[in-house]
Parts: structure tokens; C-alpha cells; sequence
């Protein structure tokens, strides 16, 4: 798989025109700029390969994630920066022709190890989706499904501090408070994205991953969502996938963008989107394609 | 000449229509542009033609049977106006064939109309099954009283033929008889239900897609086996296994029980309700599923408080197709219900059903105006009203529960 020659020789040369039409199995030498690690990582990924039916769809991405941050991975479609964000709640598992290899360490935890169980994973690693997907039963329920199933609460009275808490936390809970038992899909698909916040605040998760949270919403309950992921970051290590670079901009101190399953460069986000060392970064931002 | 070999004519001359449309409008396409390509203008040639004059022959065959028999020995004629009719249409059509001669719209016209004449024939099939059947039944409850019929508890189809015969009073009481259909679909939905709910969510959500392509195929075949197959299963291996078991336990058990037939009739819907669950809980949308397995909740939690709350408008709909399918199948139990009609809700007495009442009224040579043969056209319009009732709400349930998501 790796061409050790053309990895020697082309090391510091990346000719971004080449790269773009290239395939991700041709883009084993590309090395990534700048620096994957933070000071204290709270997640840390080591070499993670992610193949489809053998076709490969992440390539060697190694990043460190640190606490209370929020994470945005950037990157023109098809670039498997969703395939990474699932690897860390293991949503991939549900794909049968999917594989991960490598390491990813939460608390100094391999998740990607055979013996994680991924039921009590997954409630430490919530996921918030592209398409906002309440189930289709009242508001409480829908917040109420995961402690309920975690036996988080031990009478009523508690099940109801939880669900109110995590509609507030999820800035729902004065929109909804007088109809709580009205089905959660009745609701607009800014509330209902929401709802699917509280959902995923509800069984108390450590670490939240946003794929694409905005993409089917409009500007105002985006910005209502966005506000909400700045309030989150107190609590919570945020992971968001966006097509938006203004929202990665706007939510996040961190930036990587990948490029055809590699991390190409990683930083500050203030950094990436004024000064990128990349070619293929700059032109991605500045809107060359993508 | 018979009317065979005129229509062999007309079939040859269309074919020859057909080339001559072409060539005209080939020849006339070399110098200006045409509407319509030149299969079109040979195509609405040999069709107009032949419809007209295959029109003319039926027409006149219907004038003939029902009202003057005279003009069958004036067939000749009738062979001779009909070509005369064909070369005559296709002439014109033949004339009309120019550069703005918009045949393609024409054909498709006239193949719209084709289309929509097969459609109608399919409604208009069962408004004519569904009159004929009314027409006896009425009848039929000229003879017996309506409330008789419906709320009588005995059921005796006999009728005297001399005034002074002894012991052949009849009694039409269909009471019995939906008793024991209802009986019999009751059982064999407590066997279909549950096994092929539970099928249906392996097959769907747990079994790996090499097992499912080997599996579904294999369930299916179950659905493709005649009914009468089943019902020797039912007699020669079901029946006679019921009765020995239950006489181990010291429970007598008639060799034809209601229980048998229900047995194997629920083996045999069980492909019915499995497809129809399956195609149910596929069509959940995998958002819903990652959300709650998002949450941590396992495959079995998804499964039980998201997937099946989900589908259950579908699934339940798709039962009640199969519960009116178990009302009208009639050859299962005809051979392993038995014919006795008791009112009883005990399965293992011999129960009889609708259908196997129909059945054995209907067999045989018999006068079709006494009210023991009419009655089985009663029994078919009750049956029918059922069912109808049955589909239409299953059907209405399914359709709105794919509008949920679509």
C-alpha cells in the first residue's frame, strides 16, 4: 500500500493541481500540516484506516482532540470526514462491508479495541445527525428514551428533572414546556434538531459529535443551534462536520480539513482560515473548489 | 371462409399497410421535414385499418347471436364488407400521410385508449362478479329472510322436494359457518402473527445479507405451494398427530378438527405476513435507527421501542390481508376442517367453514333455483363484503403509514 520511494523523495513537495484529482490511495505521502497534537488530549487517534469493501475511505489520520473543545472538520464532500466523526461512537459497526484500523484512545481507553462494548461508548460519545431524526413519540419520550434505557432514573420525579434539564440545556424547554406530550416530529426542524440535542445531553455524555448539524435548517435556527454549541463547549468536547467554513469559523477553536480520506492540515482555527500552509487548504477556503 | 382465415387476411394486409405507410413516408421524407417518423405513419396504418374492420366483424357476430340469427347465412358478406372496410380506411390513412400528418400523436391517442379499455376491464370484471352474485343472492333471501340468515344458529341446507317428505326441513342459519371460519382464521393467525413478525425482524435487521438472500427465496417457495398440497399435509400428517398427542393426555380429538386446518393454514400465510413486515420495518428510515442506537441503546432496544412502534400501522395492515386471505381459503379446510356445522369456539371438535359450505352445496348436479343452491350465493356475498372490508382498511392503514415517511 504505502510506496516508500515516492515518500522519501516527495516529501515536502505536494503539488495541490495533482492532488485534487487524485485518489485517496495516491495520497500516502501527503503528510499532514500542522501540529495534531494539543496539550492535554482528552481523544487521541493513532493512524486510523477506514476501508469500504477494501476501497479506502480514511487514510493513516492522526489527531489529538483536547478538552472543552470544539473540533471542526472541514473538507469538500466525499472527503470521509464522517466516516472519521462515526469511528469515535463506533456508528461504523452498523456498516457491514466498514473496517477501522488503528487506535483511538479516550481515557486512555482503545475504543476501536473488539472488547469495548459500544452500549455504555455511546452514551459517553452522544451523536447529534445530519437530518434532524426524532422518533416519532411525544417530546418527553423522545428525551426520556435514553436515561429510561440506561436506567438513569429511578422514579418519575427524577426521569422529569432529567428530561427538563436536558431541553434546557438544549435551549428548547420554554418553547416546549406546555406540550410536552405532543409527538416530537410536530415540531419545526430547528426545534426538532434541538429536540435531538436534548436527546443526546440527556444520558449525560462527555463527548458530542455533530455531523452536519445545520445543513437542513435555516439561517435562523443555524444560528440558534450555533449559539447553543458555545454554550455546550463548558460541558462538553464537541466534534462538528460542516460544510460551512463561516460556522467552523464561528463555533470552533480548532479546524482540520481533509482532503480525499487524509487529514491534510490541522490548527488553530483562526490560523487555518487566514494563514493555511497548504495549498490544497488554501484553495478549499478561498473557494477553488469543494 | 370462417372467421378464422379473415383474420389471418387482415393480419397479412396490415403487415403490407404497414411496409406501404413506411415507404410513403420514407420517400416523401427525402425532400421535406417530417412530423412524425416514418414507423409511426406505417404503425397507424396497419392499426387503424385492422381496428376498424375487426371492430366491424364483432359487431356484427354480436348483432347476429342476439338478435337477428338470420344473418349468419349472410357471413359471406360480412367476410367481404370487412376487407372492403380495411382497404377502404387504409386508403386514407394511406392518403393522409404528408410532412405535418401528425401520426405519433394519433397512435399514441389510440394506444392510450387500448390501455385504458384493459384497466377498465379489470374493474369491470368485478362489478359484473359482484352483480351476478347480488342478483342470486336476492333470490335467494326472497325464499329464507335476511335476519334468518344472518343471526340463525342452525345450519341445514336441506330442502324438500315432495310436500310430504320426513326429516328434510331446511335451515339456513349462517352462524355456524362464520363461526367457524372466524374460528379457523383465528388460529392460524395465532401461528402466522407471531412467526412472521419474528421472521420478518431476523430477516430485516439481523441476519447478514448473505443468509438473507438464502432465507427470503426459501420462505417464499412456502407461498407458491398449492393449496391442495396443504391440505393432504393437514390431513395425512398434521391431523392425525393432533388426535394421537391428545389422546396421550386423554383429550379426545376429531380426526378433522378445526385446529388442524388452522395449523397448517397459519404455516401457510406465515411467507404472506413475513414479506409484508419485512418490506414494513426495511422502509423505517436508518435515521431513526442510528438515532437510538446513538443514544447507547442496544440492537434489541432499537428494535422494541423505535423500529416496531414505527412500523406498526404497517405491519398491522399487512396482517389483516392476511386474516382476509385465511377467511376466503377454501381448499385446507374443505379437506381438514370436516363439514359438520357446529357452533362451537373449542378447536379440536370438527368446525366447517364459508368456503367448504359453498363448496359442497355447489357440487354436484343441482337445480340453481332451489334455495339450497342459492344460498351458497348468499354465503359468497357475505364472504365478499368481509373481505372487501378486511382489504380496504388494510390497505388504507398501509398506504398512510408509507405517507409518514415518504
Amino acid at each position: 500500500m504505502y510506496n516508500t520511494d515516492v515518500m522519501n523523495d516527495n516529501k515536502n513537495i505536494i503539488d495541490s493541481d495533482d492532488l485534487i484529482s487524485q485518489t485517496p490511495s495516491k495520497l500516502d505521502n501527503a503528510k499532514t500540516v500542522g501540529n495534531i497534537h494539543v496539550e492535554d488530549p482528552r481523544i487521541i487517534a493513532k493512524n486510523i484506516n477506514v476501508y469500504y469493501d477494501n476501497k479506502i475511505a480514511i487514510n493513516n489520520v492522526s489527531i489529538d482532540i483536547g478538552k472543552n473543545e470544539v473540533l471542526a472538520m472541514i473538507g469538500p464532500s466525499g472527503c470521509g470526514k464522517s466516516t472519521f466523526l462515526r469511528c469515535f461512537n463506533r456508528m461504523n459497526d452498523t456498516i457491514e462491508s466498514c473496517i477501522v484500523e488503528g487506535e483511538l484512545y479516550l481515557d486512555n481507553e482503545n475504543i476501536l479495541d473488539k472488547k469495548t462494548d459500544v452500549v455504555p461508548l455511546r452514551a459517553k460519545v452522544g451523536m447529534v445527525f445530519q437530518k434532524p431524526n426524532p422518533f416519532p413519540k411525544s417530546v418527553y419520550d423522545n428525551v426520556a428514551y435514553g436515561p429510561k434505557i440506561h436506567g438513569m432514573a429511578k422514579n418519575k420525579i427524577e426521569l422529569d428533572e432529567i428530561v427538563i434539564k436536558s431541553l434546557e440545556k438544549a435551549g428548547l424547554y420554554e418553547e416546549v414546556k406546555d406540550r410536552l406530550d405532543t409527538p416530537g416530529t410536530s415540531l419545526s426542524g430547528g426545534q426538532q434538531q434541538r429536540l435531538c440535542i436534548a436527546r443526546t445531553i440527556a444520558v449525560n455524555p462527555e463527548v458530542i459529535l455533530m455531523d452536519e448539524p445545520c445543513s437542513a435548517l435555516d439561517p435562523i435556527a443555524t444560528a440558534r443551534i450555533e449559539e447553543l454549541i458555545y454554550e455546550l463547549k463548558e460541558n462538553f468536547t464537541i466534534i462538528i462536520v460542516t460544510h460551512s467554513m463561516q460556522q467552523a469559523a464561528r463555533v470552533s477553536q480548532r479546524t482540520a480539513y481533509f482532503h480525499l480520506g487524509s487529514l491534510i492540515e490541522v490548527g488553530s482555527t483562526d490560523k487555518i482560515f487566514t494563514t493555511p500552509q497548504h495549498k490544497l487548504t488554501e484553495s478549499y477556503i478561498t473557494g477553488r473548489f469543494g | 371462409m370462417s372467421i378464422t382465415s379473415i383474420l389471418l387476411i387482415i393480419g397479412l394486409f396490415s403487415i403490407s399497410g404497414y411496409y406501404a405507410g413506411l415507404k410513403k413516408s420514407l420517400v416523401l421524407r427525402e425532400n421535406k421535414k417530417f412530423h412524425s417518423a416514418p414507423i409511426y405513419h406505417g404503425a397507424l396504418l396497419a392499426i387503424n385499418s385492422s381496428l376498424s374492420s375487426i371492430f366491424f366483424i364483432i359487431s356484427w357476430l354480436i348483432i347476429e347471436k342476439n338478435f337477428y340469427t338470420d344473418l349468419e347465412s349472410f357471413r359471406n358478406i360480412l367476410y367481404i364488407i370487412s376487407i372492403i372496410i380495411f382497404l377502404t380506411v387504409s386508403l386514407l390513412t394511406f392518403k393522409k400521410i404528408k410532412h405535418d400528418f401528425q401520426a405519433r400523436d394519433n397512435l399514441e391517442k389510440i394506444i392510450q385508449y387500448f390501455l385504458l379499455v384493459c384497466s377498465l376491464l379489470a374493474i369491470l370484471v368485478t362489478i359484473g362478479i359482484f352483480l351476478s352474485v347480488i342478483f342470486e343472492s336476492n333470490k335467494f333471501f326472497g325464499v329464507i329472510s335476511i335476519t334468518e340468515f344472518l343471526f340463525g344458529t342452525h345450519w341445514s341446507p336441506q330442502m324438500p322436494i315432495r310436500e310430504d317428505q320426513a326429516g328434510s326441513s331446511g335451515a339456513f342459519g349462517a352462524v355456524p359457518l362464520f363461526a367457524g371460519t372466524f374460528l379457523i382464521a383465528f388460529i392460524s393467525m395465532c401461528i402466522a402473527g407471531p412467526i412472521g413478525l419474528m421472521s420478518a425482524i431476523y430477516l430485516s435487521e439481523y441476519a447478514s445479507k448473505k443468509t438473507r438472500s438464502i432465507v427470503k427465496p426459501l420462505t417464499e417457495i412456502l407461498a407458491g405451494i398449492p393449496t391442495v398440497v396443504y391440505g393432504f399435509f393437514a390431513v395425512v400428517v398434521v391431523a392425525p398427530f393432533i388426535r394421537n398427542t391428545g389422546s396421550n393426555f386423554g383429550i379426545e380429538i376429531a380426526s378433522e378438527s378445526a385446529l388442524a386446518a388452522g395449523l397448517v393454514m397459519g404455516i401457510m400465510i406465515i411467507p404472506f405476513v413475513s414479506s409484508i413486515s419485512d418490506d414494513v420495518i426495511n422502509s423505517v428510515p436508518q435515521n431513526l435507527k442510528n438515532g437510538s442506537l446513538g443514544v447507547g441503546a442496544t440492537k434489541s432496544e432499537t428494535i422494541k421501542k423505535v423500529i416496531i412502534p414505527a412500523a406498526l400501522p404497517g405491519i398491522i395492515g399487512g396482517l389483516l390481508l392476511a386474516v382476509s386471505r385465511a377467511i376466503g381459503e377454501t381448499m385446507i379446510v374443505v379437506m381438514a376442517a370436516g363439514m359438520s356445522a357446529n357452533l362451537t369456539a373449542n378447536p379440536f371438535e370438527a368446525v366447517t367453514t364459508v368456503t367448504v359450505q359453498i363448496v359442497v352445496l355447489l357440487v354436484g348436479d343441482q337445480e340453481f333455483d332451489s334455495p339450497k343452491t342459492l344460498a351458497a350465493f348468499a354465503l359468497g356475498l357475505v364472504l365478499f363484503i368481509i373481505t372487501l372490508i378486511l382489504n380496504y382498511i388494510a390497505l388504507h392503514v398501509v398506504r398512510k403509514y408509507r405517507e409518514q415517511y415518504e
